[in-house]
């Protein structure tokens, strides 16, 4: 399908990248593409200037810090995620990783661009929200940081502003996680998910049943605090072709109890 | 401070030939390969990311080429379906693929083929599993599943 005219840039630096991004009012990031460029097909969305992050090697790397704590860039692939020893101080993220879409995607589609799309219905929202990440996001005024829970603002909305770029994740250490997914086929998009943390107390995020994951905190990892919780968060999700809004909300339920379940189980 | 372009001289190498053409920003990988460059083993299948009839292998990596544009792969080493067969000799999967009868309609098979192939120099032992995962971005709407696996897996084995 061809696209609507558009203009391309390929930055050599990331301060390169904000100013273009400053400059434009109408330019729009580029990082793997496995979104972004079928939604500019569909016209759903039309940049004038894509400002290609594959060049920046800044936002690739993979870093494990003397006390556990990991910093993933923007740009780092699900398969570059998946293949790291440093990310494996964190399994659930590799984990997960792997089973999103297809090794074409996983070898393009990156996590900056996992979440800052924030498709509902994407695996890594919540698992982040879960593992308490921090996004850190830059522009030309300097850096700020945002936790993962406030940084979900909406559909397609996240706290990157026009001219900003998120650069780097950074998730405490731990270890005690958890992932349940039901989905269209295997490994195919999700109906309902659920990501846990059992790292000091118990947090549950959950997926595709609102604009941005619900996070929960159960009293424990006990099926029954689990299920009281969800309950709890009075869960109102969109009913589709695939699931109507009772059967989601009764996976949310199952599938936390899964993750939970898995989080604790963990050695 | 790099150009803002709408085109862009683009030089790829593919299957060791080097092009080098005047792209819009616009313009997929796949139409380029096809259309630029005339090589038309690459399918379009669904346009949508799906189905994985446009898969290459670009700078070792396997990719669907209808969610990359062309300019993205300026400088690119990209191999198609084209470049698997040498001087007229099949390679030990594309042999496998016609001994098992691993194709119905053939649409989906370049696709195939291209993911198979990334597996096996990654993995040239894969399980049954290993197999099905590597496959996964790829669909054959004659529903022609197993025949491809058992092709891949003879490699393999």
């Amino acid at each position: 399908m061809l696209l609507r005219e558009v203009e391309y840039a390929r930055p050599a630096s990331v301060a390169e990248a904000l100013a273009i991004l400053k400059q434009h009012d109408g330019a729009r990031a580029l990082a793997g593409g496995q979104t972004l460029i079928n939604v500019m097909k569909a016209r759903v969305a039309s940049p004038d200037v894509l400002v290609d992050l594959n060049g920046l090697d800044d936002l690739k790397g993979i870093e494990l810090g003397s006390d556990g704590t990991l910093t993933i860039g923007a740009m780092a692939t699900y398969t570059d995620i998946a293949g790291s020893a440093e990310a494996r101080a964190r399994p659930i993220l590799g984990e997960v990783c792997l089973t999103i879409a297809d090794v074409q995607v996983r070898n393009r589609g990156t996590i900056g661009g996992n979440v800052c799309s924030n498709d509902p219905t994407n695996h890594l929202p919540p698992l982040l929200c879960a593992v308490g990440a921090e996004m850190t996001i830059a522009s030309e005024d300097g850096e700020r940081t945002v936790a993962a829970a406030e940084f979900f603002l909406g559909v397609y909305l996240t706290a990157v502003g026009p001219g900003e770029l998120l650069t780097k994740l950074t998730i405490p250490a731990g270890k005690h996680d958890g992932f349940a997914a039901v989905t269209l086929g295997a490994d195919g998009t999700c109906i309902a998910n659920a990501a846990a943390s059992l790292n000091g107390s118990l947090r549950v995020a959950l997926g595709c049943v609102d604009a941005v994951p619900i996070v929960v905190q159960p009293a424990s990892a006990a099926e029954d605090a689990v299920r009281e919780a969800v309950r709890g968060a009075g869960l109102m999700p969109p009913s589709d072709v695939h699931a109507s809004s009772e059967y989601r909300i009764h996976l949310a339920e199952v599938l936390a109890v899964r993750a939970a379940r898995q989080a604790a189980e963990r050695s | 401070m790099s150009a803002i372009a709408s085109s862009k001289a683009v030089t790829v190498t593919v299957n060791g030939v080097e092009y080098e053409r005047e792209v819009e920003a616009r313009k997929l990988l796949i139409h380029f390969v096809r259309d630029d460059l005339d090589l038309t083993g690459s399918h379009i299948g669904c346009d949508t990311g799906n189905c994985g009839a446009c898969s290459m292998i670009v700078d070792g990596q396997l990719v669907k080429s209808c969610m990359l544009l062309a300019v993205q792969a300026d400088g690119a080493s990209i191999e198609t379906v084209e470049g698997l067969a040498e001087d007229g000799e099949l390679t030990a999967l594309q042999q496998s693929f016609s001994d098992h009868h691993a194709l119905q309609c053939g649409y989906c098979t370049p696709g195939m083929l291209m993911s198979a192939t990334a597996l096996l120099r990654t993995n040239p032992n894969p399980t049954d599993e290993q197999i099905k995962k590597a496959l996964q971005g790829n669909i054959c709407r004659c529903t022609g599943y197993w025949n491809i696996f058992e092709a891949v897996k003879a490699v393999g084995s």
